[in-house]
This record gives structure tokens, C-alpha cells and sequence, in this order.
């Protein structure tokens, strides 16, 4: 019982102080390396309860993939050490911050002591977890049968933050910055990565003469397939409907030659 | 000695909860408002895995490891939208994103 209140004190410790890091210090990379400790501290507090498999995944998800990930974009956004927590822009405002984090302390206290010393509510409902299994198989069973369709859910959101990230981080070819706050255009003029593939044919697959046409192809192909959208949107008419079809044959075709 | 019981982690998790709320409120740069958020999510993972183990279930853990994944998701979705908003007004803090327009 002893090593079990050392381990607790100190890793209660080690996550009041990270988490105190990532709230007081100013500097942004100090700030994720602080939630890092905090992580831990959870970690080490999750296999003092018994989820191994849990602990696990906190350090290598979190600490490993979530954490690295803050700092790519710290790295790549820059880091601003004047972030300050001296002005209020509103005034009063980290006075009644540390008010409300009080009531919210209080309020959580209230509900989560309100029991007395021992927790109610209806025992091993799902599965025990004293029944001699080991954890990954216990949680992993549960995940399979009882939560199998949060789990399929879980599939589909993970599909959609991949898709949304991917869809909010390509950088859109138009003017990269608003003009009515920056009127002499973007402080960063960004580098396009590749050459456009549509333009010269001077890449190396353009000293193909039969290349150089087919991308000719491609490009008039998509012209032609946008004026005959609009008109099929504006008119209605069959005729322009049949070209449309034709140019995306013939878009296929060129997309196979490629 | 005291004794060790499930309250203590109770009170531990609701202390890095309110640490993490006061965080969200006093602070302006989206990525550490983005890591108080986290903090927060860890401190209900914490009441989840005592309230796991007090009960003697695995329901508990089972929750813990779908808010990971919501975690990471909201991570990737929110740092994607914090790059997009960076890249149009470098320095941005969150008082600056009070509009839904650009």
C-alpha cells in the first residue's frame, strides 16, 4: 500500500505540474513538452489501476503521435514567444477564468465525493475485471462484441478526420491571403512543390512527341467539358450533353495513355 | 498513512480538469488552447479508469479508448484548421478568429 501512495504522489505530481506547465509557460514548444509529462503522470496512474493496454496507448498515441504532432505545427507555424499572459483583452478575464476553474473544481468535487468513500452504481456490469484474463483480451473481447458498432463508427470518423485534414490543408491555387487586411498581398509568397504538369512539355517524360499531344488533349478536353457544363446548366439542351459525354471519353482515354 | 482509495484519483482528475478549463479561458494561442483541451480529455480518462476499476468493469477502459480516438481525430481536424487560419493571418490568436468569414 505504500509503493502504491509513493507511485500515486509522485505521478499526481508529475501531471498537476505538467499540467500547470502547459497552462503558465509562455513558450508554445514548452507548453507541449509539459503535456507530455502530464501524459505520462496519466500513463503511469493508468497501470497503477490495472489498464495496461490503455497506459500503452496513451504514450504511444498521445505522447507519440498527438504531442509530435503539436509540434510539427508549432515548428511549422513558428513559434511566438510574445504569446503573453500579462494583457487582458477582456477586462477581468483571467480573474473570472480562475473563478470559474474554481467553481468547476468544486462542482466536480461535489459530484464526484458526493457518494462518500466508495463509488456507486451497478458492479461489473460488462465483465469483470478480476476474472484471471489478461487486459488486451478483455478490453479487446468488450470492443468486439458489446461495442462493436461504436467501434465501426469509430472506423468512420477516423476516415473523415483523415479526409477533412487532408481537404483543409491543400492550399487552395487562388489568392492565398485576404486583401482587405493585407493590401500589399501576402507577407509569404509560397513556392509551388511541382511544376504544373499540364504547362510546358519540358519535364522528362516531355521529350515524348506522343506525350506532348496526349497532354494537349487532357488540357483542351477539360476546357471543352466546362463550357459544355455551363451550357447544359444554363440551357438544358441534348446536344451539349452528347459533347459532354465525348470529352469524357476522351479524358479517360488520355488518362490511360498517361 | 491514508489510505489510497478511488477518491484520490477523483480528486486528481478534477484538479487537472480545472487547470485545463482555466487554461482554455486565460489562454489565446489556439495550439495551447488545443493542449488544454487535451489536458481536460485526460483528466476524464483518469475518472474513467478509476471508476473502471471501482466498479470492477471494463466498461470504463472501453470509453477511455474511444476518447482516444476521438482525441486524435479532433487533433488532425482542429491543427488542420489552425494551419488554414495561420496561413492566411500569420500570428492569429483566437480573438482574431471571431468572425465566421474570413
Amino acid at each position: 500500500m505504500r509503493v502504491e501512495m509513493l507511485t500515486f504522489l509522485l505521478a499526481g505530481a508529475i501531471c498537476l505540474g505538467g499540467a500547470l506547465g502547459v497552462v503558465l509557460l509562455r513558450n508554445p514548444v514548452h507548453n507541449a513538452l509539459s503535456l507530455v509529462a502530464t501524459l505520462f503522470g496519466v500513463a503511469v496512474l493508468f497501470i497503477a489501476q490495472g489498464a495496461y493496454f490503455l497506459a500503452a496507448i496513451q504514450v504511444i498515441v498521445y505522447a507519440g503521435a498527438i504531442v509530435v504532432l503539436f509540434l510539427f505545427v508549432i515548428m511549422l507555424l513558428g513559434v511566438d514567444r510574445t504569446a503573453s499572459l500579462e494583457q487582458d483583452p477582456i477586462v477581468g478575464q483571467r480573474v473570472t477564468a480562475l473563478v470559474a476553474g474554481l467553481a468547476i473544481l468544486g462542482l466536480s468535487l461535489t459530484v464526484l465525493l458526493a457518494g462518500g468513500e466508495q463509488v456507486t452504481g451497478q458492479r461489473s456490469a460488462l465483465a469483470p475485471l478480476g476474472d484471471g484474463m489478461a487486459d488486451v483480451n478483455r478490453l479487446g473481447r468488450v470492443l468486439f462484441t458489446d461495442y462493436v458498432f461504436a467501434f465501426e463508427i469509430t472506423a468512420v470518423l477516423l476516415t473523415v478526420a483523415v479526409i477533412g485534414a487532408v481537404v483543409l490543408s491543400r492550399r487552395t491555387p487562388g489568392l492565398p491571403i485576404d486583401l482587405d487586411e493585407f493590401p500589399e498581398g501576402p507577407a509569404v509568397v509560397h513556392q509551388p512543390l511541382f511544376e504544373d504538369p499540364a504547362g510546358a512539355g519540358e519535364g522528362p517524360e516531355g521529350s515524348d512527341p506522343a506525350d506532348d499531344a496526349d497532354d494537349g488533349d487532357l488540357t483542351t478536353g477539360a476546357d471543352e467539358s466546362d463550357g459544355a457544363d455551363d451550357g447544359d446548366l444554363v440551357d438544358g439542351a441534348d446536344d451539349s450533353d452528347g459533347a459532354d459525354d465525348g470529352d469524357v471519353a476522351a479524358d479517360a482515354d488520355s488518362e490511360v495513355v498517361r | 498513512m491514508f489510505q489510497l482509495t478511488e477518491s484520490w484519483y477523483l480528486v486528481l482528475a478534477a484538479m487537472i480538469f480545472a487547470i485545463g478549463a482555466v487554461g482554455l479561458m486565460i489562454r489565446r494561442n489556439p495550439l495551447v488552447m488545443f493542449m488544454c483541451v487535451e489536458l481536460m480529455l485526460n483528466a476524464v480518462n483518469l475518472t474513467f479508469v478509476s471508476f473502471s476499476r471501482a466498479l470492477d468493469d471494463v466498461g470504463g477502459q472501453a470509453v477511455v479508448f474511444f476518447v482516444l480516438v476521438v482525441a486524435a481525430a479532433e487533433v488532425v481536424v482542429g491543427l488542420g484548421i489552425i494551419v488554414a487560419i495561420m496561413r492566411r493571418r500569420p500570428g492569429a490568436t483566437a480573438d482574431d478568429i471571431s468572425l465566421m468569414r474570413g
